[in-house]
C-alpha cells in the first residue's frame, strides 16, 4: 500500500483502535495519533468555525450537558444535535404543560436549568421575585434589538432591564377534526357548545388556568384575563358543566389529535400548524369571539448551575440561520425581521401562523395578575377535582 | 467502670442501628415535621409557603371531597380487583405448575416490573387509544368504542400495574403450604373444594392481607395512571397534591392534605395489621 493512499482514505475502526493502543502503550506520539487518525484536522476546523465557539477558552468552560426547560412540540430536535455537534454540550429537554408549572419548580428551587422558555405574562413576576437573572447582552452578539417586532417583545423588558430574549410568538385558537365535526367551530362559544354537543368525549382543554379559564370566560362574554370573582364563579360553572363531556384535561394534546382519539382542542399556533401540515383535515380557527395572543421568551434561571452553556444556546438559537430552522419546524410565528426575511413564502403567507391583522383585534396578551392569582388557582384545581 | 458483655453488646447494637435511624429521622420524619407545619401555615401571595397558625387549610378539606372519594372508593377496589385476579395466579404457580418451570414463571412475573411503569403505562396508552384497540374492534364491525380516558381504563391500568405486588405475596405463603395437611384432609374425605376453603385459603390469608395492604397504601398515593390514563379527570389524591404543589402552589393546603393522606394510611396499616395477626393468630400457624 502507497503511502499516499493511506494518508487520505478515512481511517477504518480497526486502525482508529490500532492507533489508540499504539498511543495509551505509547509508542507513538500524542501528535502522530492525532495526525494519523484524522482528529487533530477536525479538531482544528471545528475551532476555525465561527460562532461555534466564541473562544477556546470559552469553550472549555461550557460543560458537557445542559438542561432546558420548554413547551411540547416546541423545537427542532436537529437544533439540539447542531448545539451538540458545535459544542460538546447536550442538551436535556424537560417539557412543561403551563407557566404556573414552571413557577412552582423555580421557587421550590433546585430545577437545574440553564435556559426556560417563560410566557410574556410571567417575566415582571419572575423578576421581581428574583428568579431570573438580566440577560447580559454582551453574551449574546446574534441578537439585535433593532430586527425585533416591539409589539411582541416589549414585555421581556422590566423597568429597562433586559431579563428575556424573545423565541416567537402565536395565539391560542381552536384545533378539529372536519372529518369529524361538521357544525362549524368559530368562537369560544362554539367550542364549548360543540364539546358538550358533537364533539361529547372527543374535546380537551388545556391542564392550563390561563388558557381554560381564561377561553370559558371569553365564551362568556367576560375579558379572557378576568379576576372578578361573580365572572370566575361563572367560568367554574362552565368547565364544571363540560368536565363530564371532555376527553381529557392535558396541554399534550397532539398526540391524542394525531391519533384522532380527541376531534377537538384549545391550541397553540405552533401546535395547530404542526397538526394542519401532517393532517389537513385539522383546522386551526382563532375565536372571533376573543381570546390570547402571546409571545414566550428565552429567560436564565438565577439558579441556573451551567450560565455559560444556558447563554451559549440562547446565542445559538439567536442566530437567524438557526431560528429560521427552528420556525419552519415548530411553525409559530417569529418576531425578528431578520428571520421573517429568511422564511420561505409557503410559510409566511399560511394564515394559521400569519392571521390577517383583523382576526388578531378581539385577542388579548395574558395579564401579569393572572399568574399568581389564587383565585384562579383555586379554580383550575377545583375543576380538575371535580 | 468496666463495661458488662450486655452494655457493650447493646452499644454495638446501638451504633450498628444509628446509620438507619439517622436515614429515617432526615428522610422520614422531618419531611413529615415540615409538612405538619407547612399545613397550619398560609400560601403566600405569589404562592408557596409563609407562616401563620391556622386550620383554615383542614377546614377547606371538603373542597378535595372528590378526590379523597374516588381515591378511597378505587384504591380499595382496584386491591380487590388485583387480588381476583393475582390469587388464582399465585395459585397456579405455587400449587399446580411443573417446579421445573416455577422458577420461569415466577420471572415472566417479575421481569415486566423491572421496566419503568411510566413506560408500561404509555403502552397502555397506544394500546387502549383509536389505533389500537378500538381499530381492532372496528375491523370486525364495533365501531366507535372509547377505552382511553376511561375510569375503566384507570381501573384496567390499575390492575396491570399493581398486580406482581399482590402476586408474590400470595404466592410466597401459598408456596410454603404442607402438602401433607392437604393429604390428610383428602384422606378424612374432604373433597377438592372443601379441602381448598378449609385449609388451603386460611393458610394463605396472611399473604392475601399483606397484598392488599401494600397494594391499597400504594394506590392511595398514585397519581401516574389516572394521569394518563384517566385523562387527568379521573381525580385521585395524588393528583390534588401534583396539582396544588405544581400549579396552584399552595403548599399548605397540599401539606394538610398530605397530612391527612398520612393518617388514613395509618389507619388502613392499622386495621389491615389487626387483621392479619387476628387470622394467623387464631389458626396457629406455625408451619410458617
Amino acid at each position: 500500500m502507497s503511502k499516499w493512499y493511506r494518508e487520505n482514505a478515512p481511517i477504518s475502526a480497526s486502525g482508529l483502535m490500532d492507533e489508540l493502543m499504539r498511543l495509551k502503550r505509547g509508542s507513538v506520539t500524542r501528535r502522530h495519533f492525532l495526525g494519523v487518525t484524522g482528529l487533530g484536522l477536525a479538531a482544528a476546523v471545528l475551532a476555525r468555525q465561527p460562532g461555534l465557539f466564541n473562544s477556546t477558552a470559552y469553550a472549555a468552560d461550557l460543560g458537557s450537558t445542559m438542561s432546558l426547560a420548554t413547551w411540547p412540540n416546541y423545537h427542532d430536535p436537529a437544533t439540539f444535535e447542531n448545539f451538540t455537534a458545535a459544542t460538546g454540550v447536550a442538551v436535556e429537554v424537560n417539557v412543561f404543560g403551563s407557566n404556573e408549572e414552571m413557577l412552582a419548580k423555580l421557587q421550590a428551587g433546585g430545577t437545574g436549568w440553564d435556559l426556560f422558555v417563560p410566557t410574556n405574562y410571567t417575566i415582571s413576576t419572575y423578576a421581581k421575585l428574583g428568579l431570573i437573572d438580566p440577560i447580559d447582552l454582551a453574551q449574546v452578539p446574534n441578537f439585535d434589538p433593532k430586527s425585533q417586532n416591539i409589539r411582541f417583545t416589549a414585555e421581556g423588558t422590566v423597568d429597562g432591564t433586559v431579563y428575556a430574549l424573545p423565541k416567537n410568538w402565536g395565539t391560542t385558537g381552536i384545533a378539529f377534526n372536519s372529518d369529524k365535526i361538521k357544525a362549524p367551530v368559530t368562537s369560544w362559544k362554539d367550542f364549548f357548545d360543540v364539546a358538550m354537543g358533537e364533539a361529547d368525549g372527543r374535546a380537551m382543554v388545556h391542564d392550563y388556568q390561563l388558557t381554560t379559564i381564561g377561553n370559558a370566560l371569553v365564551s362568556l362574554g367576560y375579558s379572557f384575563n378576568s379576576v372578578q370573582p361573580e365572572e370566575l364563579a361563572k367560568a367554574e360553572e362552565l368547565l364544571i358543566k363540560v368536565k363530564p363531556h371532555l376527553y381529557a384535561i392535558n396541554s399534550d394534546y397532539q398526540p391524542s389529535m394525531r391519533a384522532t382519539d380527541a376531534w377537538l382542542t384549545m391550541c397553540w399556533t405552533n401546535d395547530g400548524a404542526q397538526l394542519n401540515r401532517d393532517m389537513p383535515e385539522i383546522k386551526f380557527v382563532l375565536g372571533k369571539d376573543g381570546g390570547e395572543i402571546w409571545s414566550d421568551f428565552y429567560a436564565i434561571p438565577k439558579s441556573a448551575a451551567n450560565k455559560p452553556a444556558g447563554y451559549a444556546l440562547l446565542n445559538f438559537l439567536m442566530d437567524p440561520a438557526n431560528a429560521v430552522k427552528e420556525h419552519i419546524a415548530n411553525g409559530a410565528p417569529t418576531t425578528d425581521s431578520r428571520v421573517l426575511a429568511l422564511l420561505p413564502a409557503e410559510v409566511t403567507s399560511n394564515k394559521i401562523v400569519y392571521p390577517d391583522e383583523a382576526s388578531l383585534t378581539p385577542l388579548e396578551f395574558g395579564a401579569a395578575v393572572t399568574l399568581t392569582d389564587p383565585a384562579r388557582a383555586e379554580l383550575m384545581a377545583r375543576f380538575k377535582a371535580a | 467502670m468496666p463495661l458488662t458483655m450486655t452494655a457493650k453488646r447493646n452499644l454495638v447494637t446501638t451504633s450498628l442501628l444509628a446509620p438507619a435511624v439517622l436515614w429515617l429521622f432526615i428522610f422520614l420524619v422531618l419531611p413529615f415535621i415540615a409538612m405538619l407545619v407547612f399545613s397550619f401555615g398560609e400560601r403566600a401571595p405569589a404562592g408557596g409557603y409563609q407562616p401563620a397558625l391556622t386550620l383554615a387549610q383542614y377546614a377547606n378539606l371538603p373542597a378535595r371531597a372528590a378526590a379523597f372519594w374516588n381515591t378511597l372508593l378505587l384504591a380499595p377496589a382496584g386491591a380487590l380487583l388485583c387480588l381476583l385476579v393475582a390469587y388464582p395466579a399465585a395459585y397456579y404457580l405455587a400449587v399446580k405448575a411443573n417446579p421445573r418451570y416455577r422458577l420461569l414463571l415466577v420471572s415472566l412475573i417479575v421481569v415486566p416490573f423491572w421496566t419503568s411503569l411510566l413506560v408500561r403505562t404509555y403502552a397502555w396508552m397506544y394500546i387502549l387509544g383509536s389505533r389500537g384497540l378500538p381499530h381492532l374492534l372496528d375491523l370486525i364491525g364495533i365501531s366507535d368504542v372509547r377505552l382511553l380516558n376511561t375510569p375503566g381504563a384507570v381501573l384496567l391500568g390499575i390492575v396491570y400495574g399493581y398486580l406482581p405486588l399482590m402476586i408474590m405475596p400470595i404466592y410466597v405463603s401459598l408456596e410454603k403450604l404442607d402438602r401433607r395437611l392437604l393429604e390428610a384432609s383428602a384422606d378424612l374425605g374432604a373433597k377438592p373444594v372443601s379441602t381448598f376453603l378449609g385449609v388451603t385459603l386460611p393458610l394463605s390469608l396472611p399473604g392475601v392481607m399483606t397484598g392488599v395492604a401494600l397494594v391499597t397504601i400504594l394506590l392511595l398515593g398514585e397519581y401516574l395512571i389516572p394521569q394518563l390514563l384517566g385523562g387527568g379527570k379521573v381525580f385521585f389524591i395524588g393528583n390534588a397534591l401534583v396539582d396544588l404543589f405544581l400549579q396552584s402552589r399552595n403548599w399548605p393546603f397540599g401539606s394538610a392534605i398530605a397530612v391527612t393522606l398520612v393518617v388514613i394510611v395509618v389507619i388502613v396499616l392499622t386495621i389491615a395489621m389487626r387483621i392479619a395477626w387476628k387470622v394467623s393468630g387464631s389458626r396457629q400457624v406455625d408451619l410458617v
